[in-house]
């Protein structure tokens, strides 16, 4: 049966497939439509699947579930990594029990993330087994075969999509959904267990003893595909390999190609592959991974072979790779010609940038008018990862480093020496993530600074998923509902206040307040994110401009709301107008009234 | 060689129903028994930002449409028609929504929006034919703004190899059954406007 599927719900397929019976991750694009999509079939299959708190918290479920042995899957874009890589370096030690998969989605270009780190050098680093995907089937495929592996090699397998597998769709070839579940026992066994030091050298023996039987597992997996040819040779790692295919089919060429799919890669495929060529170009995204590979075979399978591709400058390190990219490298190879990228000057001479904005009627745009009010331009505001990062334009976004850098990063501005005043902004989401450790650290440590929580009860970002703040879980169903506020003050901040950015005059005044306190103040500003008001069926009468009122000061076209335009003279609010009023607050001519 | 059948690139402003364009077409193309890939915009450039959709039919390839490549570029914003134009081929065809979306950076004064006719000028050169229509308008006149997306997907179907008994399958598998008459309203009346 075949579906046309995104990437991520074919991996979500394979999930369901192997039998998977705990499931657990943290949004991040490109990696969030996985988890959502397993999650309406958690009852039917009995799966236990969860938002984790953040992707150590992720892994180390997973890790649970998996010594009792049950499969389990822990999924995270792949900065999540870095937050679990804690659990993850010494999970290759203990190995594992039921298979355990975990998949970091890489973000080349970054598309939607901080960074473009390459998750194939984390396998590297924990001696595991990797996955690179080139497409969606393989992705579904390649997930049911990691359980598998997994369990051969007693070790976790990392699957590692990108953003152009992660969220390519495709006509996907889907099998059966596994309903069988194993007896899971947690088995004592402190050797395995227990990574006290006097276990965990042995371990780590027993793990370099596996990378043989990685070897001897990947020597005939399918993601591993050679065809011989002429002497001049590609060899191209997961989604890079397509685009080869591609090429090669529109320039008509005698070339031989290996397309990988498997780290570590399969000697004697790729020794037998050297040997027949006299030149190649080693094609992947990001790092040299696959090229710093072939450089140490050929050594000894083929020292006089000439190797292309990152070192030589042919192929770029940052970025992502397309079609056109990868045919103009190889036809560069062969001589052919190179196709000119058409650019059109008139768009960059004429276009108006448009960035991604704030939506019409968000509270935080609200907020941080209120806090720029309240601090002045001189302030620092470092601040977060989330939907917020948006209001760069606003003047409140001085630094964004990685979830939950907010807090300690203005402590640390603080004890750097900075004197001015200094509010950071962290959204519910990341706090619950990665903020409470630094905001007990800023307590503990007697920061002077105001931390405001920019609460929208979602995380809005990634595609508005709950979170241990809002009371439900990923299946819609009602949990505890922790309270932020409660939460700030037994970490310590002796200032907490709660505020509805809405309410324009009351937020200045609670800024204010936070300012003036000696020692650590939290700001709650909390509305409820207005794409998902609008969902659940809000809907506020919206504003519109009296023109006899209206002195074209441009005072609520500068608050940056795309529902407001200015036509020359007057400001005009426009149908996207979702009636927050906050414009109506901002405005000093009483011109901007509801519409009745 | 040729490596895909017919190469589609749909944009547009986040929020305006690029990626629903897709599918449906994507399903469709299923239906139809042709291999397809698609590519999509998540994450942070949904917020009002500029967003790109690629589909490849008869295609098994990688799922990103070739700068230069395009059969078809289907614009659901001028702007954004211009601001993605040199993925045209020179045989390809744009078919542009002249209902402007400013951005924010218009909005507030720090950019200008050009007029029309200099948006569209480069593109004309560059292809074998741009046809406009104001499919926002259409869709008022379906019944519902929301449906603009479909207007341009009425305008579509005449221009790739899909019949249109297919898309009207995937497009009724891919809404809530209430909106599906004002939704075959907004679908004719775009593919009679490029008729």
């Amino acid at each position: 049966m075949k579906e046309y599927l995104l990437g991520n719900a074919a991996i979500a397929r394979g999930i369901l497939e192997a039998g998977a019976g705990v499931v657990t991750g943290y949004p991040g694009t490109p990696a969030s439509e996985i988890v959502e999509s397993v999650a309406p079939f958690a009852k039917k299959y009995d799966i236990h699947v969860e938002w984790s708190v953040n992707e150590k918290v992720a892994v180390e479920v997973a890790i649970g579930a998996s010594w009792t042995g049950t499969r389990a899957v822990a999924v995270m874009k792949h900065v999540g990594l870095n937050v679990a890589a804690d659990p993850f370096m010494t999970l290759a030690y203990t190995g594992v029990r039921a298979g355990l998969v975990v998949i970091a989605a890489d973000d080349p270009f970054c598309h939607s993330s901080q960074n473009e780190q390459d998750s194939r050098r984390y396998a590297q680093f924990a001696c595991i087994p990797c996955l690179d995907p080139a497409d969606p089937q393989e992705a579904r495929d390649m997930c049911i075969y990691a359980f598998e592996l997994s369990e051969k090699l007693e070790l976790p397998v990392l699957l590692r999509p990108t953003t152009r597998v992660s969220h390519a769709r495709a006509d996907v070839e889907v099998g059966q959904i596994e309903e069988e579940r194993s007896n899971p026992e947690f088995v004592k066994n402190p050797a395995r267990w227990v990574m006290l030091p006097v276990h965990a050298r042995p371990r780590h023996t027993e793990l370099l003893k596996k990378q043989d039987r990685i070897k001897t597992a990947f020597a005939d997996a399918p993601w591993n595909r050679l065809v011989l040819r002429g002497d001049l040779g590609i060899i191209a790692s997961g989604i890079s390999g397509l685009y080869a295919e591609e090429a090669i089919k529109q320039l008509e060429i005698d070339i031989s190609i290996l397309r990988i799919g498997t780290f570590p890669p399969p000697d004697e495929l790729c020794s037998e592959f050297l040997r027949h060529v006299t030149k190649v170009m080693v094609i992947e995204e990001l790092e040299p991974v696959l090229e710093e590979y072939v450089e140490r075979l050929a050594r000894a399978q083929n020292p006089d072979l000439e190797i292309i591709g990152k070192r030589s400058g042919h192929i770029p390190r940052e970025g992502e790779l397309d079609s056109l990219t990868v045919r103009n490298a190889i036809a560069e190879m062969f001589d052919l010609q190179v196709e000119e990228v058409l650019s059109l000057k008139e768009a960059e001479e004429l276009l108006p940038p448009r960035p991604p904005a704030l939506c019409p009627g968000c509270s935080h745009r609200a907020t941080y008018y209120a806090m720029r009010k309240a601090f002045g331009k001189d302030a620092i505001f470092p601040s977060d990862i989330g939907c917020y990062t948006l209001a760069v334009p606003m003047g409140t976004i001085d630094t964004c480093l990685c979830m939950g850098a907010s807090i300690t990063v203005a402590s640390g501005i603080r004890f750097g020496g900075e004197e001015r005043d200094i509010c950071c902004s962290i959204g519910d989401s990341t706090f619950l993530h990665a903020g409470l450790t630094g905001l007990l650290n800023a307590a503990y440590n007697k920061a002077r600074i105001t931390v405001a929580i920019l609460d929208n009860s979602t995380t809005a970002m990634t595609g508005h998923q709950p979170h241990p703040g809002t009371g439900f879980t990923v299946s819609g169903e009602k949990t505890k509902a922790v309270s932020i506020g409660a939460l700030a003050k037994a970490l310590g901040a002796d200032f907490v206040e709660t505020v509805d950015p809405y309410d324009v005059d009351a937020t200045i005044e609670a800024f204010k307040r936070a300012k003036e306190f000696q020692g650590l103040s939290v700001v709650i500003a909390k509305q409820t994110c207005v794409t998902n008001a609008r969902r659940a069926g809000v809907r506020r009468r919206p504003f519109t401009v009296n023109d006899e009122n209206c002195d074209g000061c441009r005072k609520c076209v500068m608050f940056g709301c795309p529902a407001i335009e200015f036509d020359g003279e007057s400001a005009r609010i426009n149908s996207l107008c979702s009636g927050c009023g906050v414009c109506a607050q901002i405005c000093t001519r009483d011109a901007i009234e509801v519409v009745e | 060689m040729k490596t895909s059948e017919c190469d589609i690139v749909v944009v547009g402003v986040g929020g305006q129903g690029v990626i629903l364009i897709s599918n449906i077409i994507g399903k469709a193309a299923m239906k139809a028994g042709y291999p397809a890939r698609g590519a999509e915009t998540h994450g942070m450039a949904q917020r009002g930002g500029s967003v790109i959709s690629h589909i490849r039919l008869g295609c098994e390839f990688g799922p990103l449409v070739p700068p230069g490549g395009a059969d078809i570029l289907l614009a659901l914003e001028p702007a954004e028609a211009l601001r993605y134009g040199h993925y045209l081929s020179r045989d390809g065809v744009a078919l542009v929504n002249t209902r402007q979306v400013l951005p924010t950076t218009v909005t507030t004064g720090q950019s200008i929006y050009p007029p029309l006719e200099e948006i569209l000028a480069p593109l004309q050169k560059i292809c074998s034919s741009v046809k406009t229509l104001n499919a926002t308008k259409l869709a008022a006149a379906a019944g519902n703004l929301q449906t603009m997306n479909v207007v341009m997907l009425g305008a579509l179907s005449r221009y790739i190899p899909l019949n249109e008994e297919l898309i009207l399958k995937a497009l009724s598998e891919s809404i809530p059954a209430k909106f599906l008459e004002v939704d075959k309203r907004a679908f004719a009346l775009g593919k009679g406007e490029v008729e």
